[in-house]
């Protein structure tokens, strides 16, 4: 018990000392300035990689570069906000989002057999589950903010029920890697809310005896064969286990040391699918080696361990249950990607954080981040 | 206050150590992937690396230029030019942007289309767009950028002379092999070897860059004929103008270097564009003069003369009686066109005498004629090495009865292709020896003659043939202004269905000039001319005198006090036996 205290007073400590240091900028602008620069450095790699990713396509990086801008404004406006408007909003995002979302699957346009997109007349074209990635979080988090803690099984049952719905409807698109992050994000605040471990492992054990169920009837055939070509890609060289071969090629004939920046044959030859988005980290293991993604792989650690810190330093449930489960929702993002590139985790579409192509999955990323910094920058008034 | 502090620490401690919780399991799962990583990219690193160069790097073939062929003079007969194939992946290949391509190749858009979708139903990754397509245009297709469609390097074969060499040339497939002539007899010699390097290419087969070069393309060798681009210009305008004077069905002509054997000129008629052969008739593509097989009728007869002259049986001032003018031979009787009385050896050439050399012959007997034509080269295989080259045929003398060997000796009964009876000729210009003819230059540097009679024979018949040309021989019309030339007329019925054609005629003319030290040796045959002229002295004789006359000047040889006075006042009609 004395050692638990002292830790707690070691992480008070710890964490008075930096915002002594920083208060001055913190307070007037609600960021944290090292997880910035951690963000920053992150993005100048990822725009350098883009160009060489594109196959030195300088337009592609200016968009990206203006998805970053877009992204950073949004992130500071959000900043500023204090967590109780968030608290306030969180179930009114949530239902709005869940409505956008049965709006996709009504109205929704789309390509390749898939509905994600929402063409609202007066906006740019938009993936509501984008929006639902901040919103089930904020919601789950605001449930459990409102309620006596530890939870009762009956609170953490409702809490499911909040998570599987957005869950479902986006699967139903079907979007299976976001739903299946989605989901996870929504289950790890109620894992944060002080889920007991019985009620986990029965949890585990559910899902796990649902998995033939789902398999047989949830699952599109597409998905199933992403699965069964992650388990056997040489089973289908030419098809769909075409990918996951091509980036292992690309990763393991870099080597170590890597062929060197814009010398990579498979992407730049085309033999690398997606190279600029969710194969992203092929062409880093081609031309920087297991150097360059060891690099990577260390700033991800460093931006995902600064947040986690951020989030334990948080002084609302609320905001220790949100900045938990998007620190921790990124984390499993870069895993995901880098596993499903390396071959070990099958082909679901997500993109490297803040490096691949792509405008809506930037500027959610860093608005979560901007949520993430309102909630450890502002001080509760007493 | 105090019991809300506890509730608020116990609450944050618990959140603390699922934090933590999740850190390890994050780092397991990172440990996960870095230790994939590491495995790729050291222990697999070799095989992936491969496998990432088997993607990329290619043996790309470069085909070899086709050897040069031309004449003696060095003038191109058969040229290889490059090229570019135009091809497309049907799977790659996106349909509808082919419209612009097929606009600049002038294709058939809808046929075009309709081929393309067919490929890519049936999952096909190459179709030829065009093949040999100038590389200019194939430029401008490339240049739209459409995506699976690639051009390779190639040669086309170009015929400058065109028709004037068609069947002697040759020609080659789109693959560029030989099918015809020389570009088929020397294939192999034309043929380049295909260079090899090694490029990176992209998923879309483009040519990123070149690494290096394993196997430099080696161009095909060249090949210099021995023909004269200049006469066999003029003997094939001459044997044209002719062929189509006398509506004749088909012609051939052989100009031979009478020192060396050199084919100079080799014609036939009809003959083909090789450089367009869309509207090709294959009979076109016969080389006439070395495919045909022809009796040689009176052509022949200066050797049965030669034969008895060399045998001692007779000499040149020695007399046959022909009267009257027609012989029985078992139960055939044979004519003479005339009855021209007791003729000298001299005599029975001038007037081609059927009784004449059927006497003669039978002096000679079987073996000895046989002996003699078989040293002239009659039956002889292989004259050339071509393909599609004809044999001749001389019957044996144990099948040579009285009546065959009388029909032998003017020319009947007896086979040669016109280039056959191009080289006996040569005998007589080389004091009786006869030159092995040759059609390629490099070939047989140094070739022997075969001896076929005495110089003095060959110098008499010289004499005799010169005759044939004067106002009381067959040949009157043969004869070449300012220069003195000697030859023999011939005209023999074609076999049909039943024996003998009484109505189709092959005329001939073969002849040397000038006479007392001849330069060149030309045979011309001209087969079934229709109309009131069909004898060797009205059809074939002219046209050597329009060939003679020319093809002597270019060759720069000096006219000579001329032995025969205005050619143009000879009789109109000059009739000869057989």
């Amino acid at each position: 018990m004395a050692a638990t205290d002292y830790s707690h007073t070691l992480g008070t400590h710890q964490s008075g000392g930096l915002q002594r240091n920083q208060s001055r900028y913190s307070n007037a602008l609600h960021v944290d300035w090292l997880l910035l620069t951690l963000l920053f450095i992150l993005m100048g790699a990822g725009l350098l990689l883009l160009y060489s990713g594109s196959g030195q396509d300088i337009g592609m990086v200016k968009r990206q570069a203006i998805h970053f801008a877009v992204g950073f404004l949004g992130l500071f406006v959000i900043a500023q906000f204090p967590p109780r408007f968030y608290q306030r909003l969180a179930p009114w995002a949530y239902l709005g989002g869940g409505g956008l979302l049965l709006a996709v699957l009504f109205f929704g346009v789309g390509a390749k057999g898939a509905q994600r997109w929402l063409d609202l007349p007066g906006l740019p074209r938009f993936q509501p589950s984008e929006l639902m990635k901040l919103a089930l979080p904020m919601a789950v988090a605001w449930y459990f903010a409102n309620c006596p803690t530890p939870p009762k099984l009956r609170h953490l049952l409702i809490a499911l029920v909040i998570v599987l719905v957005p869950t479902v409807l986006i699967l139903r698109q079907p979007d299976l890697g976001t739903s299946l992050l989605i989901g996870t994000s929504g289950l790890l605040v109620m894992f944060f809310a002080g889920m007991s471990w019985r009620i986990i492992f029965s949890m585990l054990t559910l899902a796990g005896s649902l998995l033939p169920v789902a398999w047989l009837f949830l699952l599109r055939d597409y998905q199933k064969q992403r699965v069964l070509t992650f388990l056997n890609p040489e089973s289908d060289p030419l098809g769909s286990g075409w990918n996951i071969i091509q980036s292992k090629t690309a990763i393991g004939s870099g080597g170590v040391q890597g062929k060197g920046f814009l010398q990579g044959t498979q992407a730049h030859l085309e033999f690398l699918p997606e190279s600029h988005t969710d194969f992203i980290v092929a062409v880093l293991a081609e031309e920087f080696g297991l150097v360059g993604v060891v690099f990577l792989l260390s700033l991800y650690l460093l931006i995902i361990l600064r947040s986690l810190l951020l989030a334990s330093r948080c002084e609302t449930l609320f905001g220790r249950l949100l900045s938990g489960s998007l620190a921790t929702t990124f984390f499993i993002y870069v895993f995901v990607n880098v596993g499903m590139v390396s071959g070990i985790l099958p082909v679901v579409g997500v993109p490297l954080p803040l490096v691949s192509y792509g405008g809506t999955s930037v500027v959610s990323l860093l608005l979560a981040f901007g949520l993430l910094m309102s909630m450890s920058t502002h001080r509760q008034k007493t | 206050m105090n019991a809300s502090s506890i509730t608020e620490q116990s609450e944050h401690r618990v959140a603390r150590w699922r934090f933590a919780l999740v850190l390890v399991a994050f780092a397991l799962l990172i440990l996960a992937v870095v230790v994939q990583l590491v495995r790729l990219h050291t222990l697999d690193q070799p095989f992936l690396f491969e496998q990432g160069e088997k993607r990329t790097v290619r043996h790309e073939v470069q085909p070899g230029v086709r050897g040069l062929i031309t004449d003696r003079h060095g003038r191109p007969l058969a040229v290889s030019t490059p090229v570019v194939n135009l091809w497309v992946n049907p799977r790659q290949v996106n349909v509808d942007e082919l419209l612009p391509i097929a606009q600049d190749l002038s294709l058939n858009w809808s046929s075009l289309r309709s081929s393309v979708l067919r490929n890519q139903q049936q999952r096909r990754a190459f179709m030829y767009l065009q093949r040999q397509v100038e590389p200019s245009i194939a430029k401008q297709v490339l240049a739209r950028g459409v995506t699976g469609v690639y051009g390779d390097e190639d040669f086309r074969r170009f015929y400058p002379a065109g028709e004037i060499t068609a069947q002697t040339i040759g020609v080659v497939n789109i693959d560029g092999v030989g099918q015809e002539g020389v570009e088929l007899a020397y294939n192999q010699h034309l043929t380049g070897q295909q260079g090899s390097r090694r490029v990176v290419k992209d998923l879309y087969g483009n040519v990123v860059r070149q690494l290096d070069v394993t196997q430099i393309a080696q161009a095909g060798g060249d090949l210099i004929l021995t023909l004269d681009l200049r006469l066999q210009y003029l003997v094939y305008r001459e044997l044209k103008a002719a062929v189509q004077q006398h509506k004749a069905k088909a012609g051939s002509a052989v100009l031979l270097d009478a020192r060396n054997g050199d084919i100079l000129a080799l014609v036939s008629q009809p003959s083909y564009n090789p450089n367009n052969r869309a509207q090709l008739q294959p009979q076109a593509m016969r080389n006439r003069a070395i495919a045909d097989l022809i009796e040689p009728g009176s052509t022949i007869k200066p050797f049965t003369v030669a034969a008895a002259l060399d045998e001692g049986i007779v000499q040149v001032s020695s007399t046959v009686d022909t009267r009257p003018g027609h012989i029985r031979v078992r139960n055939k009787t044979i004519r003479d066109i005339g009855n021209y009385g007791v003729l000298d050896m001299t005599g029975v050439v001038q007037k081609s005498s059927n009784v004449g050399v059927i006497k003669l012959a039978h002096q000679l007997g079987a073996d000895g004629m046989w002996a003699f034509l078989a040293k002239a080269g009659v039956g002889e295989t292989n004259v050339l090495g071509f393909p599609g080259e004809a044999i001749g045929r001389l019957p044996y003398p144990a099948q040579m009865d009285d009546l065959r060997l009388a029909t032998v000796s003017y020319g009947y009964g007896l086979s040669m292709t016109p280039l056959q009876l191009a080289q006996a000729y040569t005998s007589f210009s080389q004091k009786g020896c006869r030159m092995p003819v040759r059609l390629v230059l490099q070939d047989y540097p140094n070739a022997r003659c075969t001896p076929v009679m005495s110089a003095d024979t060959a110098q008499q018949l010289l004499a005799m043939l010169e005759t044939v040309l004067s106002n009381q021989g067959t040949g009157r019309r043969a004869r070449v202004e300012g220069y003195r030339a000697g030859g023999k007329t011939g005209t023999s019925h074609k076999v049909g269905a039943q024996g003998y054609d009484k109505s189709a005629y092959v005329a001939m003319f073969a002849g040397l000039a000038p006479i007392d030290d001849p330069e060149l040796i030309l045979v011309v045959i001209v087969d079934e001319p229709q109309g009131q002229e069909y004898y060797g002295g009205e059809v074939a004789a002219p046209i050597f005198s329009r060939i003679m006359q020319q093809a002597l000047r270019m060759r720069q040889i000096m006219p000579e006090g001329n032995a025969h006075k205005s050619p143009f006042s000879v009789p109109a009609v000059d009739r000869e036996a057989a």
